[in-house]
């Protein structure tokens, strides 16, 4: 499915697959003269991870709280499990959600924290009892059951929350930026448990986050946004290797900007010239550039690479190397780069070794799925 | 030379905190005074104004009305004023600034003010000057109190709290009544508290508006003082500092009172 192929006009209704969970059409909210989203649609599939990335203020958790019940949109519909939801509030909806602050109940245990939802629903006692050990089971917190949420670690509690989430057998289950408070090591673990749960029980996800590497690691999809807008939706794979336009590019991933020639374009194919090199990359972002025009040629670290004997692409002096334990960070200075500096991931004892800063260095390309833009402003 | 200063600091120290307790600790020794007049030093001990104090009608029913107005004046302060931190809180409306100036003003306007603007209304009104004047009076005094303590804990409590709550299910009515009225308790209690403890201790407003019928133990303090200089008053100061002593301690050590008053996050 192309990127752009769950975008419609607002009125437009959004077909509704069998497999559909969520479905935005045409929303938008402001806040006083602020728009926070212009009419967005999205559809999250049943089961599926969807993450809002994008950085602060671009709508996500605007979008997050519409779907929560907590916002009513100014235009547009929201549906879930095929059932037309926008004005409905939020107790009303079955949706799981779990805040950054975890926002447990500290007047609680956590047995009655992760009971509260079967309570709010008058289930009987001993189902309650039953179903809270087995969601206090399943994010491995047996056993703490009679503890108070204060008396617990970060971590604990972000698992007290989820449990408490999930207990309700959400329809959605939202998390709003959940692992910025933990530590780095900690936040490594959770992610990974998290995707486990989260595709054991098959519950449909949004996520939001600002964080790049985050959403590129868990997501089945991700809706890149910004301004209120989604600016690209696609699997992490698609985001990363083919940014739709210059701010996902950015956005997503390390990358470096270099000035660039069109030379010429072969249907669905642009030639591009970088210094001695020439590069294949996809013609439609460039379209209605002519031959000779400069343009701006989009490259990951990793495709990037220091040539010492034969042709390289573009020449530059390493201005510093930046230990990274697995990898080394080289920054070179670079004519070229829009910045004047490119970036370049090499092994560590190949950096040390050879090219210590101000080495002169050339820099080959492993451009096979490189990308160009016309440059911004023109 | 820095130890001369730190002497000299610490004599400071000590001089204000003198300062602050000498009334207090004066008219304690002054209860325990076997003299008639109020003397100081006391030449011999004795309990006998206390019994005095505890004997006088006067005092009694001062002690009875103080207990009954204090009562519905901090309850309906409490009630009142919690609606009105809330409402300040949560919402923005028209006239939000002017409704906060307004419910904070009587720490500005003169009790004797407030005391008199009731005096002429129940007057003007012909309102007979009961229970009912001396209770709106007092309401109106304490009311910035219970607003401040609750409109501070309602800033600590977390409204992604709530949010939680109705996530899980909970109708606006169950999250007020199992998530915001508990965490809340503390604030309304310590709001409710000193409400009290002002309303039972207030005296320039109620001047105004008692009668020898209805009037409250700082009342019939004042009343006495005029025709009499025993120390009986000064026992019932003391009273006075022990029980508000034994309920301030009660509230902090059983109820948490000091987490509302250094104002701690809810988490």
């Amino acid at each position: 499915m192309s990127p752009h192929a769950e975008r419609s006009a607002p009125d437009v209704t959004v077909t509704l697959f069998e497999e559909t969970a969520v479905a935005l059409n045409g929303v938008s909210k402001r806040f006083g003269e602020t728009v926070a989203l212009d009419d967005v649609s999205l559809v999250v599939r049943r089961g599926e991870l969807m993450t809002l990335l994008g950085p602060s203020g671009c709508g996500k958790t605007t979008l997050l709280n519409l779907v929560a019940g907590f916002l009513v949109p100014d235009h547009g519909e929201i549906a879930i499990d095929r059932e037309r939801v926008t004005d409905l509030p939020a107790f009303r909806r079955q949706i799981g959600i779990m805040f950054q602050s975890y926002a447990l109940f500290p007047h609680m245990s956590v047995a009655a924290n992760v009971g509260y939802g079967l309570k709010m629903r008058r289930r009987p006692k001993a189902e309650i009892a039953r179903r809270v050990d087995e969601a206090l089971e399943l994010v491995k917190l047996a056993g703490l059951a009679d503890r108070r949420p204060r008396q617990l670690s970060g971590g604990q509690q972000q698992r007290v929350a989820l449990a408490r989430a999930l207990v309700i057998r959400p329809k959605v289950l939202l998390l709003d930026e959940p692992f910025s408070a933990l530590d780095r090591n900690l936040r490594g673990a959770m992610q990974v448990e998290l995707k486990q749960i989260q595709k054991q029980l098959g519950v449909t996800t949004i996520f939001v986050t600002h964080d790049q590497s985050e959403a590129l690691s868990l997501s089945d999809r991700i809706a890149v946004m910004t301004a209120g807008r989604i600016r690209q939706l696609g699997t992490p794979d698609e985001i990363y290797r083919q940014p739709s336009d210059r701010f996902v590019a950015s956005f997503v991933g390390d990358v470096n900007v270099l000035r660039a020639r069109l030379e010429r374009i072969n249907g669905t194919v642009a030639v591009v010239a970088l210094g001695e090199a020439r590069v294949d990359v996809p013609s439609q972002p460039l379209a209605g550039a002519s031959a000779g025009s400069s343009i701006d040629l989009f490259l990951r670290p990793e495709q990037l690479s220091v040539v010492e004997h034969g042709p390289a692409a573009i020449h530059g002096v390493i201005a510093a190397q930046i230990y990274q334990g697995g990898h080394v960070d080289l920054y070179v200075d670079v004519a070229e780069a829009e910045s004047g500096r490119v970036l370049l991931r090499v092994s560590g004892e190949q950096a040390t070794a050879h090219w210590p800063a101000g080495t002169r260095i050339g820099i080959g390309l492993v451009a096979h799925s490189a990308i160009a833009f016309v440059p911004s402003g023109s | 030379m820095p130890r001369l200063l730190r002497a000299l600091g610490g004599i400071t120290v000590l001089a204000i905190l003198g300062f602050v307790l000498l009334p207090a600790v004066v008219v304690t020794l002054a209860a325990f005074n076997s003299r008639a007049i109020i003397s100081f030093p006391p030449e011999a001990w004795s309990w006998r104004w206390f019994a005095k104090a505890i004997a006088y009608e006067d005092f009694r029913t001062g002690f009875r009305n103080g207990l009954i107005v204090t009562a519905w004046a901090s309850s309906i302060a409490l009630v009142a004023g919690a609606a009105f931190a809330l409402a300040l809180e949560r919402y923005e409306f028209r006239g939000k600034r002017v409704l906060e100036i307004v419910l904070l003003s009587p720490l500005v306007v003169p009790h004797f003010t407030v005391g008199l603007g009731f005096l002429i209304l129940a007057a003007q009104l012909g309102v007979a000057r009961g229970y009912a004047v001396i209770v709106a009076c007092h309401v109106v005094l304490v009311l910035p109190f219970v607003l401040r303590s609750v409109y501070v804990s309602l800033r600590n409590l977390d409204p992604r709290l709530e949010l939680a709550a109705a996530s899980l299910g909970a109708p606006p009515e169950r999250v007020l009544t199992t998530v915001t009225l508990p965490l809340l308790l503390p604030g309304l209690f310590s709001g409710w508290l000193f409400a009290a403890i002002l309303s039972f201790n207030e005296f320039t407003a109620s001047l105004f508006v008692t009668v020898q019928r209805t009037q409250t133990l700082p009342v019939a303090l004042y009343n006495y003082v005029r025709e009499f200089a025993d120390p009986s008053m000064a026992a019932v100061s003391v009273l006075y500092i022990a029980l508000t002593i034994i309920v301030l301690t009660f509230a902090t050590v059983f109820l948490g009172l000091g987490k509302v008053l250094n104002v701690e996050p809810s988490r």
